[in-house]
């Protein structure tokens, strides 16, 4: 039986990071979904599980987790022998890929989170998608974008020359955003364009993406 | 190695540094950075942080930014030589603090950078601040309290018993919160909440930072 508990749903960009870092460490884990619909995330039990009502919520044996990031990192520390390195053992390195995390956080998500919202979820759920949100939103993410082209001219990942956290967190917001007409804003930029493509293709991405 | 901060004594990210590194006694000396003209934006800072924001470091050759990555390094590398440990004993202290950093990114930071952009920064470039959105944030704030001094009422600090970066990177926010932003009563309503603020910011390293000449 897996120690391991993911409770959360398949469009929900957070639990796709999650999902995404425990493939990458080839772990076995169990999903349970949590319904948006009913309000599960905002009532008992779920609430003990992540008080601010929000998905996902992980379990490790008795360990109780929530924010997608810190899950990533738990994991990434945790079992940093198992699967995939997700964090460098070099604490400078480390360092490094921690601020591109930190940027991708800080700076990439609020307007790939809103675009996301706009062009990816709202369609699904029958909700018109606002065009002004969505025009300014691009002009926020074409500028982080123009940061990325610059660091990824030298850096073949954002945190440096392996593949870490810094670049797994963007998966689950690419994931809508290359379906949609923005991803026009990321295909202009070469190296922008050829990462997204590299780490897309990864295998224990295209698993999460086959749940 | 004396590292080197770029930034301003009273903007919230550089306090964030400035307090780590007092707490971990880490000499800096702070090189200002002219916020009020924009300098941040200005080429030589964008070599230092891409985005024209303050704070970055130097440590010899050594560079960062984003003031979150910059404690952690810094709490790595003091835990790591047998100093003063911020981050936590075991994996699961780590991954507590951890969650509770990220909360201060996604759910508590947003609010109050939204209402010091409101309340301080657009009446400073003789523009009118949004009370709507102010309202609406600090309706928020509140259910967010709500969540932290409930946890306050079952662990001393945010991460579990000992003091660690995952309450000091509230320290700028909740400074604001007591003093421009005029919502104390939001802290003070909550007693375990309010005695935690109590604690942390009469620590030391916090008590330097505030002294420091704006």
């Amino acid at each position: 039986m897996a120690t391991i508990k993911v409770h959360g749903n398949f469009f929900s960009t957070a639990t796709l990071r999650v999902l995404a870092s425990l493939n990458e460490k080839s772990l076995d884990y169990e999903f349970v979904p949590v319904d948006l619909r009913s309000g599960e995330h905002k009532k008992d039990p779920f609430l003990s599980l992540n008080p601010f009502g929000q998905i996902p919520a992980f379990q490790d044996g008795y360990l109780n987790l929530f924010e997608s990031r810190a899950v990533t990192r738990y994991i990434a520390h945790s079992y940093a022998g198992d699967g995939i390195p997700l964090v460098s053992s070099d604490a400078k390195k480390a360092a490094v890929e921690d601020v591109w995390a930190e940027v991708e956080a800080q700076r990439y998500e609020p307007p790939a989170a809103k675009l996301t919202w706009e062009l990816g979820i709202k369609p699904v759920l029958g909700m018109a998608t606002d065009d002004d949100v969505v025009k300014a939103q691009e002009a926020e993410l074409a500028k982080v974008l123009d940061v990325y082209e610059a660091r990824l001219a030298h850096s073949k990942y954002l945190g440096g020359d392996a593949f870490s956290l810094a670049d797994l967190h963007h998966l689950p917001t690419l994931k809508y955003l290359m379906a949609s007409p923005v991803k026009a804003v990321f295909e202009a930029r070469p190296h922008v364009a050829a990462w997204v493509a590299d780490i897309m293709a990864r295998p224990s991405w295209q698993k999460v993406l086959a749940c | 190695m004396v590292v080197k901060v770029y930034g301003a004594t009273y903007a919230a990210c550089p306090q964030r540094v400035m307090a780590c590194l007092f707490e971990l006694g880490f000499q800096f000396d702070l090189i200002k950075i002219d916020l009020q003209s924009g300098e941040q934006k200005q080429p030589q800072n964008l070599l230092r942080q891409p985005f024209g924001q303050v704070p970055s470091i130097e440590d010899g050759d050594f560079k960062l930014f984003e003031s979150r990555a910059i404690i952690r390094y810094y709490a790595g590398k003091s835990a790591s030589q047998g100093g003063t440990n911020l981050l936590g004993e075991t994996l699961e202290e780590r991954a507590l603090v951890e969650q509770w950093m990220e909360v201060e990114v996604n759910n508590y930071n947003p609010l109050i950078y939204t209402m010091v952009l409101q309340l301080v920064v657009l009446p400073q470039q003789g523009q009118v601040g949004d009370m709507e959105l102010v309202k609406d944030c600090k309706g928020k704030l509140e259910k967010v309290l709500d969540v932290y001094e409930e946890r306050l009422s079952k662990s001393k600090y945010l991460g579990g018993e000992r003091f660690t970066i995952a309450d000091l990177t509230h320290l700028p926010n909740t400074r604001f919160l007591m003093e421009e932003g005029g919502m104390e009563d939001l802290i003070k309503r909550r007693k375990n909440l309010h005695n935690w603020w109590l604690d942390i910011s009469s620590r030391p390293s916090w008590l330097k930072v505030m002294d420091l000449p704006k």
